[in-house]
């Protein structure tokens, strides 16, 4: 059984213009000890999902269904109080904004303390052991003397560590991180990711990674799900999405990044903008920024059908396994090429 | 730190081809740090930029990268007189810009415009388009009514925009159009420098992409010359000509784009780039990555000798932390500031292990 299984996963969000259809059908599992990347752009509903797995959307104004077991539990439809015993206990969330998401008017080593005590039954000079341990164990300099700070004594990198440290306190077998690097300086980025992947390896969690940034993937992941406007256009493990990637949205983020491996003159860029969630366009929705659109495209919604060939590997697109096998080829020639 | 400065103004020399757009040399900028509420006396300095010197030629691009803090945005807003340099001469086209009062300086500042990082804060909210674009054009005078508006309108069109939308109001776009926008009015004057300032780091990659490619084709349309700062060493690279890297308000290396990325001399660079992740899963796996330990430094109380030296993997004892580096030249304009510059890259495995090894214990 996989620890997390997300299956056909709806959020629709009722606002004053209509119904936003903010994740619409997500599909996916998480492995134990496993990372799994979410990668898109701003707006794809890569954050929506993870805040309604951990069920922190606005109760008013969400519609929510579909299902999210984990360890054959359903987060969804269980009471708000088993929800609160297994969330920061068996699943813990790193938010992108180490600044807003600590209080700033307690000390850092309060808030951890608060972490363990509610999940745990140790007593205050316990929780301060294990808080300090924590400290200590994602990098923290003198964590006996820093516990004591307020969040506005720490950098942004020493804060998002302490945010890291907090996700980790109750050994959590599932840690959701939301963009964790993306405040911060390669320097620390290079910290931090090392530091989650040797947590990783330490207690066996999995890990979703919410990034945008397609070489935080690479370095993370094991699994990539890439999603667009809501709804997953491919996945795949992050070896067949670098080197065979089958939907051209997936070809356009990868040709849009500027790299140090390789010296393109001129960056793909992907025309206009993501389409609003409001009035998605009908059929495909990446078909009105499609360089390869064919009249299918504009009546006809792809299925997420597998690849042939290769295991595990789901793609939405019309465009015959021929034509992609090309284009995919011809890209990865342009950026590789250099690269060897 | 008199040496460093004279070294460095010879070497900026040195590498200078005479055709320099702008000048910097031993471009200083202190902040003070008061005490007492009445009586203000300066306890201490914030030393954001101490002793940089560097030249940009017409028409290329110099990228800036370092860290959060590390002052590159400080010494872009000195170059543009935003703020007042403590020390140091700057000379632009030719004209020494450093004690211009502000009539003097007025004419000069069409020649230099900005493009802000955040497209939602630096537009007026309140403001039509068309205002935001034209008001440099209107605070300098440049043509009557009827031609500025055409000279918007044109200017729209020529950074991707539907010049129709003269009339709209900043939220009305979303955040790459907004930073076409931004592109639009730093060109608006006809200006012959624009600093950038982390123009895309609140972008997503294939907008980030699309500003990209504007900006290099703007630049051979109309002969630019830019100052790009960012951290992201990747768009750095694509886009610069040459590269400054800066550390807590030092100018540690500064190299062509082809010399940095291939063989970089600073152990800092070398960390930055070791850094940077690289979307190839195999090639990664592969990479060994130089994690620098710690944060940078507080500016106001840096370390002694090079600043750099308590994060360093090459730090030696009883040198770096006694004696200032000067900057050492490597040929054909590549200088770093190091004792101990790095001999190859990337680095083997066995150098791999005497840099952990040289550090036991290193918090």
């Amino acid at each position: 059984m996989a620890l997390l299984e997300v299956n056909d996963l709806r959020t629709h969000f009722r606002t004053d213009d209509g119904i936003v259809k903010a994740v619409d059908g997500v599909n996916f599992t998480v492995e134990k000890g496993q990372t799994l990347g979410i990668v898109g752009e701003s707006g794809c509903g890569k954050s929506v999902t993870c805040l309604t797995i951990m069920g922190l959307n606005p109760k008013r104004t969400s519609i929510i269904s579909g299902e999210a077991l984990f360890k054959g539990e359903d987060l969804l439809s269980m009471s708000q109080r088993r929800l609160r015993e297994i969330r920061g206990d068996d699943i813990a969330m790193i938010f992108q904004d180490p600044m807003t998401s600590l209080n700033p008017v307690h000390k850092i080593g309060k808030q951890l303390v608060e972490a363990v005590m509610l999940h745990r039954d140790v007593t205050k000079a316990g929780a301060r052991a294990r808080a300090v341990d924590l400290l200590r164990a994602v990098g923290i300099p003198r964590p006996e003397r820093r516990f004591d700070d307020y969040p506005h004594q720490f950098s942004g990198g020493m804060r998002q560590r302490v945010m890291i440290a907090m996700a980790l306190i109750n050994d959590p077998d599932l840690l959701i991180a939301d963009e964790p690097t993306t405040a911060v300086d390669v320097t620390t980025q290079a910290q931090i990711l090392r530091l989650m992947k040797q947590l990783q390896r330490e207690f066996g969690s999995a890990i979703v990674m919410i990034t945008h940034d397609l070489g935080v993937v690479a370095e993370t992941a094991d699994d990539v799900i890439v999603m667009y406007a809501s709804k997953v256009v491919e996945r795949a493990t992050v070896d067949e999405i670098f080197s065979r990637p089958r939907m051209p949205y997936t070809w356009g983020l990868l040709g849009s990044l500027p790299r140090l491996d390789a010296d393109v003159d001129r960056l793909v860029q992907i025309a206009g903008q993501p389409p609003s969630l409001l009035t998605p366009p009908n059929g495909c929705r990446f078909h009105p920024r499609c360089p390869y659109v064919m009249n299918i495209c504009r009546t006809e919604e792809p299925r997420l059908a597998p690849v042939p060939g290769a295991d595990g590997h789901l793609q939405r697109c019309h465009l015959d396994e021929e034509t992609k096998q090309r284009e995919a080829a011809k890209l990865l020639a342009a950026t590789l090429a250099d690269a060897s | 730190m008199a040496t460093t400065a004279q070294t460095t103004t010879r070497a900026g020399g040195s590498g200078a081809s005479g055709d320099e757009l702008l000048l910097v040399e031993d471009l200083t900028k202190h902040f003070p740090v008061t005490q007492g509420i009445i009586f203000q006396k300066q306890v201490a300095a914030v030393k954001a930029v101490d002793g940089v010197s560097f030249h940009v030629e017409r028409g290329e691009t110099l990228g800036v990268v370092g860290e959060s803090g590390c002052g590159k945005s400080t010494m872009a807003r000195c170059v543009m007189r935003l703020l007042e340099p403590t020390g140091g001469r700057i000379v632009f086209d030719g004209r020494d810009i450093t004690k211009l009062d502000r009539s003097r300086m007025r004419p000069i500042r069409r020649e230099m415009m900005m493009i802000f990082q955040d497209p939602y804060a630096s537009l007026n909210p309140r403001k039509r388009v068309g205002f935001i674009v034209a008001e440099a054009l209107e605070v300098h005078k440049l043509g009557t009514a009827a031609e500025i508006k055409r000279r918007v309108q044109e200017l729209l069109e020529v950074v991707g925009l539907n010049p129709e939308h003269y009339n709209r109001f900043p939220h009305e776009f979303s955040g790459g159009q907004r930073q076409r926008i931004g592109v639009a009015r730093a060109l608006a004057v006809n200006p012959k420098l624009i600093v950038c300032d982390e123009p895309v780091s609140a972008l997503d990659v294939s907008v980030q992409a699309q500003i990209l490619n504007l900006l290099k084709d703007l630049q051979k349309d109309f002969g630019l010359t830019y100052i790009f700062i960012a951290h992201d060493l990747n768009v750095v690279r694509h886009i610069s000509d040459r590269v400054m890297v800066m550390y807590l308000g030092h100018a540690v290396e500064v190299a062509t784009r082809e010399q940095l990325y291939a063989e970089p001399k600073h152990p800092y660079t070398g960390a930055l780039l070791s850094a940077v992740p690289i979307p190839n899963p195999a090639l990664g796996r592969e990479r060994k990555v130089v994690v620098l330990e710690g944060d940078v430094p507080s500016p106001v109380n840096p370390p002694s000798a090079c600043w750099f030296h308590p994060r360093c993997p090459r730090f030696r004892e009883g040198h770096c932390d006694v004696e200032t580096p000067s900057l050492y030249s490597f040929g054909d304009g590549h200088t770093a500031a190091c004792h101990y510059p790095l001999e190859g890259w990337p680095l083997t495995a066995e150098e791999m292990a005497r840099r952990d090894g040289a550090r036991p214990g290193s918090q």
